[in-house]
């Protein structure tokens, strides 16, 4: 279960990264005023506490999502919004030239945003998206508190059949999520160390 | 083999006439980095009080030497002598250990050093880089630590400034107090390597003066590291021409300069002379 | 809709109540991290490699593994070995040592930011090991990364809510307890929304303000950007 939240919300997350990161860079200050609420919002307050609100406010609304869907939509959103940053970053920290010498190729807008910009930009966000996935994957333990049977809830639930149990389920779940979390903690620092090739330094 | 203090002052020492104790040694010193040898074997010796110029072309390993003197860097075989003791070594009945922490720092009391970037502490003000280390590693009052340190500016005519940031001074400003910062610690020998390098042109002159003048009255002794050739012909008693890792020839100032009799330093002074 | 402000009203002196909780628990956890990111910062650069890769081993572990399990494991797990400690010690010790994994990454990049020269002056000038740490580099490290740190301050803070698992009395835990007893929960869970991005946006503004005051610092150099890799939580 711990698995298939982490990627759908990852999915998620990564969409939303995208839309709300070019959103903020819009020529539309509309476009950019709302989707900078969004962002301000989701890193303002607390992702538990979304959660929750999804899970049990928004049924007041006739709302009403399963656990599951609660969680990937929280998850997704939260750190789409982290994400967006990322993206919004790598955006404006790609060299004005760029720009100019993509208007002096008489490329239009949307064809400097794809050709140019965020190919450049895309290999500046990765680190940061392989640090997202490792922040994604430990938030998903938070979907035991709804009540989902990820992984920490299973673990909750051995312990308590069986006061004994107590050191080893806690000691097995930490590396179990350590174990999973290893690849994306390799492939992150692996990113980073290659991110600064293939962008313009000029 | 400590100097009588007296017989020092205002007097100037002619080491190479006298059969002193050097104060330092270099002992068939080498130097890798990596595969690559930058010095091949060097013998050295500086006098008490001697003040030595050290020149040669850029990577000819004129700062590697000097940074081992000053325990920056350590030779990869032969032996620095520091006062007759090992530098990066300790002696212990007969046999020699790998120096620690406190053998290093006791040999470091005798070594001072200005760098070519002054490498001042950004975070204290003028008079606190040069009273910081007298009070703390010296071990002085508050008070006559202040005193050393404000005569000291006052010397390199920065008695105005104690209470500025290096941040707020200039270049040559900096490396003046770079050099009093270094002076009020009293080392035996003091390294200066290529200090004016990093200067604007006009601010060259006002640090090569200073140095003159603390040349003069001190009995420190002094290696400097300069492309400066003038300052190098009327400071030092001894110039010593580095060349790819090795001393090619040494001698005093007039015989070096005008009577030079290895071909790579006569080339080396054409192009230097030129310009 | 079905929001009703009558019960809002009502309910947000309860909420409200758990503040000074709140921010002792965020305080508490902070001092918590810095203290112990500093201790991780100068054993991982220990010359010492087993110790040094340990900590380096230790770091990456406790950074890459959920809080609310680490927090299940000293509340509950460590008591079975004997270690017994009340709620909020253990939510005070989880959140710290956690995030002084954070602020240890933090302190790193300031260091590593420092001029080997700066190194080399303080050997020249004959100051100890510890003098060199604690006069030259530090009081230069630290004020660069305060904006970091107080990010992290703010994370912290927004991570507190998770304490309600082990029954801390917090914003989150009492507009839970509100709601199952009111069958309610849309007012009392949006106050504590609401409560943090009160507490928290205007304090990143701060931080903000800070962070490019702090780009102009003593040194006289400009934008002397210190780029934290890890450093993706910043607050809003
Ligand atoms: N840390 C280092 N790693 C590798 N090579 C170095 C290092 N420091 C100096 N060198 C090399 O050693 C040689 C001598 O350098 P240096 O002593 O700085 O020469 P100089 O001061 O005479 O210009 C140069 O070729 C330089 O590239
Ligand atoms: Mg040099």
């Amino acid at each position: 279960m711990t698995i298939e939240i982490l990627l759908a919300s990852a999915v998620l997350a990564f969409a939303v990264a995208f839309i709300a990161g070019l959103g903020r860079v819009s020529r539309f200050a509309v476009i950019r005023r709302v989707t900078a609420v969004y962002v301000e919002l989701f890193r303002g307050t607390s992702l538990l506490v979304q959660l929750f609100w999804i899970f049990f406010a928004l049924p007041a609304f006739g709302i009403q999502f399963s656990a599951f869907l609660a969680s990937v939509v929280a998850l997704g959103l939260n750190y789409g919004a982290y994400g967006s940053e990322i993206v919004r970053g790598a955006i404006i920290a790609i060299p004005k030239g760029q720009t100019e010498a993509s208007i002096a190729l008489n490329m239009t807008n949307f064809q400097r945003m794809r050709l140019v910009i965020l190919p450049q930009a895309f290999r500046m966000m990765l680190p940061g998206f392989g640090n997202i996935s490792i922040e994604l994957l430990k938030g998903t333990s938070l979907v035991s508190l709804i009540t989902l049977t990820d992984m920490t809830y299973k673990g909750l639930i051995i312990q308590n059949s069986n006061i004994s149990y107590t050191m080893p389920v806690f000691v097995t779940l930490l590396f179990a999520y350590f174990l999973v979390a290893l690849p994306l903690i390799i492939l992150a620092r692996k990113l980073e160390k290659r991110s600064a090739k293939g962008v313009a330094n000029a | 083999m400590s100097i009588p203090e007296k017989k020092l002052e205002g007097t100037r020492l002619f080491p190479l006439k006298q059969k002193k104790n050097p104060i330092a040694a270099f002992e068939n010193v080498k130097k890798n980095y990596d595969d690559v040898q930058v010095l091949k074997g060097v013998d050295l010796n500086i006098s008490p009080g001697e003040k030595l110029a050290l020149i040669g072309p850029s990577g000819s390993g004129k700062t590697t030497m000097i940074r081992m003197l000053m325990t920056l860097e350590k030779p990869s075989s032969g032996h620095i002598k520091v006062e007759g003791k090992y530098l990066w070594h300790k002696e212990v009945s007969g046999g020699l250990i790998p120096a620690n922490e406190k053998h290093l720092r006791e040999m470091r009391q005798n070594i001072g050093m200005v760098f070519q970037h002054f490498n001042l502490f950004p975070h204290m003000t003028i008079l606190r880089n040069v009273t910081e280390a007298p009070i703390h590693v010296l071990g002085l009052s508050k008070e006559e630590a202040h005193q050393r340190a404000v005569d000291m500016l006052q010397k390199v005519g920065l008695g105005d400034k104690l209470d500025a940031y290096p941040a707020q001074l200039s270049g040559g400003q900096k490396q003046r107090v770079a050099i009093a910062r270094a002076v009020v610690m009293q080392p035996r020998i003091m390294l200066f390597d290529e200090v004016t390098s990093a200067l604007d042109p006009e601010l060259v002159d006002e640090v090569l003066q200073v140095i003159k003048d603390l040349a003069k009255e001190t009995d420190m002794a002094m290696i400097l590291v300069t492309h400066e050739m003038d300052f190098a012909r009327d400071v030092a008693d001894r110039v010593v021409f580095l060349h790819d890792g090795q001393i090619e020839e040494e001698g005093k100032p007039k015989d070096i300069f005008e009577n030079p009799k290895s071909p790579r330093l006569k080339s080396f002074l054409r192009r230097f002379l030129k310009s | 809709m079905s929001w009703d402000w009558n019960f809002a009203i009502e309910v947000f002196p309860e909420i409200l109540g758990a503040i000074w909780l709140v921010i002792a628990i965020t305080f508490g956890s902070f001092i918590v991290a810095l203290i112990l990111g500093l201790v991780l910062t100068f054993a991982r650069r220990s010359s010492f490699k087993p110790l040094s890769l340990l900590v380096y081993a230790f770091i990456e572990f406790v950074r890459s593994t959920p809080p609310l399990v680490q927090l299940f494991f000293v509340y509950f797990a460590l008591p079975a070995i004997g270690i017994s400690i009340n709620k909020y010690t253990a939510g005070i010790v989880t959140l710290g040592i956690h995030y002084s994994t954070y602020v240890s990454e933090v302190y790193r990049s300031g260091i590593e930011a420092i001029p080997k020269g700066q190194w080399e002056a303080a050997k020249a000038m004959n100051f100890s090991k510890t003098q060199t740490w604690f006069r030259i580099i530090l009081p230069q490290a630290i004020p660069p990364v305060i904006p970091m740190l107080g990010n992290y301050l703010i994370v912290l803070f927004k991570e507190t809510p998770i304490l309600m698992a082990i029954g801390v009395g917090e914003f989150l835990q009492k507009a839970q307890l509100i709601g199952s007893t009111h069958f309610k929960y849309l007012e009392p869970i949006t106050i504590v929304g609401l409560l943090f991005l009160l507490l928290s946006y205007p304090s990143a503004l701060l931080i903000n303000r800070l962070e490019q005051k702090s780009n102009q610092a003593f040194t006289g150099k400009k934008n002397r950007r210190l780029t934290n890799q890890f450093h993706l939580k910043s607050g809003a």
